[in-house]
């Protein structure tokens, strides 16, 4: 006959300091575990929604980002006539020649400057870019002036709200609409027109071309045929891979030091949770004599005491990720080196971060709670009643 | 003296139990040491910068260059008394990963201008004669195993083409902080190039390193090395190398912020694991306080047994968690470094405030861990105390 659960739970509630501090010790643990978690996951989703799978990038030969790519306009006419480029209903070929540079911005929140991309954008560059969608105001028209920022960007900087002005290269930009790119990092970019962006800045040359292929599949046999021309010398990169990429030394850091936390921090809360399951057992010495006295079986008891472990644990568990689900209010911006631009991401909670998040809540408590039980289950009868 | 031995045995009573509670303290303290070092090698270029150096950069950003011309009206501002020309050269060394710090400076000025980065006077002299040649830090050369008169080859990004160098010097830091990671070599060799393969780009120089007569001269230069180029095509932003290396360091600091608000959790967690070892304890022992009070022992006592009780697991696992940080923060570097990420923490050493920092949070948690406990055993009536049962 198994032991009642309501006896565990009772048992809890009798004990409420040492069970609150054990579950606040793992929730906490589980807290770390799963922020940790989200932010890898909203950082990959950030860079992954960036990319097109049909969007193909083009820089220079050994360039290492946008910035420091360039594209001659003699390229940039030889690219746009390649037979795999989506063309478009009015005979142009789907590709855009942009401009990528940084410029020295002051944030909204203390006036510190910070790198900020601008792109010099074409007309078709919101239509490769499916995510990017205006949501307030218009898309900028060319040969002028006119910007729109990404809706991060309009958060944060200094005059880079809609209706606001900023100077960028000795002129005055208007912001006439704010865009939405589902999270993307090109949120945190300001667009402009490239014509006038290039004069602005003195670069004659584009940065990057990016092109929307008819079939993905060819990606291979374009890259091999293109990157061999020796007019081009340029490099040929899917949209997806790049700016992941761009990005993968950060990510990388993140982990690192995320999975070397939550490692450390678990052996602090199995301890805690040890001492607590020993102490449990040393205390109820006496119950547990009584309940093998009434027939309960050995088997019964580390049932018993397991069972309390992961109650403790799943309490802890389901504690910590709700203060983690918090965090998904908050971003984080950062300055990535690689591009030397500033990223935002959010902590990205999701089904498979929570399963496995309480997964490792109810180890760190059978582990914390195992040997405990064991010394329950091996307790002889008569000593144990003895022992009160 | 008789209550130090109690806390002692008492101690030794649960061998268990205060050996678990030591270890949780142990890793929490090792987590709070490894994250505070994470944030000082963030700070090591702050560390390492003197004050009687400015930099003087575009106004749009550091990607944007200056032109040649502002070298030498700089040079004539008074209180200045030596300029360099700098370059980020980017580039990849065989592979992307292989990431180091790669300057394109004027050598004669800069080994002036930076006396920390010490070389024998034959290697100073052949890296200021050879124009190809180039200077690298220790760990640098350590490890990729570069001795003087090695050849390598950069491939170029930002400066396109296939870059030769060949290592003339391999300097060792003077100070604590100092990056023994990076790379420098001839601005000219750079300018030389471009004159051929694109003119438009030659004559430039990505900022210009300051010397300055006197700190106090800061801000006055500063200002006046602005003003000179105000409306002009390039505007320049002119800050000391302190607050120019605050400004890499503020555009991750949110990042910063992260790891701070985690060392403080980690603090909780001790918190917790000591606090549930001193309640359960403190419970266990109610009646035997109670008889203690009979006996004719003061409150004072029995504060000293389980604030002493406390404190002593509490050090015990603090100096147990030092010894781990000795241990695993260089493995941690070590990990970073088989990622090939030590260009980013060029120096990853505990410094002395964090031992301190752990010290006092050893100490800390082991006071407020036992406040409660001793509140309940002092207030509590001997009758209660001596009717309870485990």
């Amino acid at each position: 006959m198994k032991i009642p659960i309501m006896y565990n739970l009772r048992n809890l509630v009798a004990r409420k300091v040492t069970t609150l501090l054990t579950v606040l010790g793992i929730g906490l643990v589980v807290f770390v575990f799963a922020a940790v978690l989200m932010l890898a996951r909203g950082f990959r989703e950030t860079l992954m929604s960036s990319g097109d799978p049909r969007n193909v990038i083009v820089l220079r030969k050994a360039a290492t980002s946008e910035m420091t790519s360039s594209i001659s306009r003699n390229q940039a006419n030889i690219l746009k006539t390649q037979p795999e480029v989506v063309v478009l209903d009015n005979g142009k070929p789907l590709v855009s020649g942009e401009v990528v540079v940084v410029n020295n911005l002051a944030k909204r929140s203390d006036g510190q400057t910070t790198n900020v991309t601008v792109r010099g954008v074409s007309q078709e560059s919101l239509t490769l870019r499916s995510k990017v969608k205006i949501v307030e105001g218009r898309m900028l028209r060319a040969g002028t002036s006119e910007i729109i920022t990404g809706k991060g960007a309009a958060e944060k900087f200094k005059g880079c709200g809609l209706g606001e002005s900023v100077e960028m290269g000795n002129r005055e930009w208007t912001v006439v609409g704010v865009f939405d790119a589902g999270g993307s990092s090109f949120e945190s970019e300001i667009w402009g027109d490239v014509e006038q962006l290039m004069q602005a800045f003195r670069r004659p040359v584009f940065s990057t071309m990016t092109m929307k292929m008819k079939d993905p599949t060819q990606f291979a046999s374009m890259k091999e045929r293109i990157e061999k021309d020796p007019q081009l010398t340029v490099d040929l990169k899917r949209e997806i891979g790049f700016y992941e990429e761009q990005s993968q030394n950060l990510g990388l850091f993140i982990r690192i030091l995320g999975i070397f936390v939550t490692v450390v921090f678990s052996f602090g809360a199995m301890a805690g949770a040890v001492i607590t399951m020993y102490s449990a057992v040393a205390n109820r010495a006496s119950e547990i004599g009584t309940l093998r006295a009434l027939g309960f079986k050995r088997r019964n008891i580390l049932a018993s005491f397991l069972i309390e472990c992961i109650f403790i644990s799943l309490i802890g568990g389901a504690l910590g990720i709700l203060f983690a689900s918090v965090l998904q209010f908050i971003d984080i911006s950062t300055t990535n080196w690689q591009s030397f631009s500033e990223v935002v991401f959010g902590f990205n909670l999701s089904a498979g971060i929570i399963i496995g998040s309480m997964l490792f809540s109810i180890i760190m408590g059978i582990i914390g709670g195992f040997a405990p039980a064991v010394r329950a289950a091996r307790m002889q009868v008569v000593d144990a009643l003895r022992a009160a | 003296m008789k209550i130090i031995k109690l806390v002692f045995k008492n101690v030794m009573r649960h061998k268990l139990r205060s050996l678990l509670t030591a270890i949780g303290i142990a890793v929490a303290i090792f987590a709070f040491a490894l994250l505070r070092t994470v944030i000082d090698a963030y700070f090591v270029g702050v560390e390492a910068s003197s004050d009687t150096r400015l930099i003087t950069q575009n106004a749009v950003s550091l990607t944007f260059p200056l032109p040649l011309s502002y070298k030498e009206k700089i040079a004539k501002i008074p209180g200045v008394e030596n300029i360099c020309s700098g370059f980020w050269f980017g580039g990849t060394y065989i592979d992307q990963r292989n990431f180091f710090a790669r300057f394109a400076i004027d050598p004669e000025p800069f080994l002036e201008l930076y006396p920390e980065y010490v070389l024998p006077e034959s290697e100073k002299e052949s890296f200021i004669k050879e124009r190809n040649s180039c200077i690298v830090g220790r760990k640098l050369a350590n490890k990729y195993g570069w001795k003087v008169g090695d050849t390598f080859r950069l491939i170029g990004d930002i400066f396109p083409g296939d870059w030769d160098f060949v290592v003339r010097g391999i300097y060792d830091g003077a100070i604590r902080a100092a990056d023994e990671t990076q790379m420098f070599f001839h601005w000219k060799y750079i300018d030389e190039r471009l004159n051929q393969i694109s003119p438009g780009r030659s004559g430039r120089a990505g900022w210009y390193y300051i010397g300055i007569s006197s700190p106090e001269l800061a801000g006055e230069i500063s200002e006046a090395v602005d003003s000179m180029f105000d409306n002009s095509v390039a505007e320049t932003k002119t800050e000391t190398e302190k607050q120019f290396q605050l400004s890499f360091v503020s555009m991750v600091s949110t990042i910063i912020t992260a790891i701070r608000v985690i060392s403080v959790v980690v603090i909780a967690i001790i918190l917790l694991v000591l606090a549930n070892t001193m309640a359960m304890t403190a419970r266990e022992r109610i009646s035997e306080y109670a008889v203690l009070k009979t006996l004719g022992f003061r409150p004072k006592h029995l504060v000293g047994l389980i604030f002493g009780e406390s404190s002593l697991i509490a050090i015990f696992g603090g100096i147990l968690g030092i010894l781990i940080t000795l241990w695993m923060v260089p493995a941690f570097y070590g990990v970073l470094q088989q990622f090939n990420m030590e260009g980013f923490f060029p120096v990853f050493e505990i410094s002395k405030t964090t031992f301190v920092f752990c010290a006092i949070a050893a100490l800390a948690v082991g006071i407020i861990a036992a406040l409660f406990p001793t509140l309940k055993a002092v207030q509590m009536k001997i009758s209660d105390g001596l009717r309870q049962i485990g």
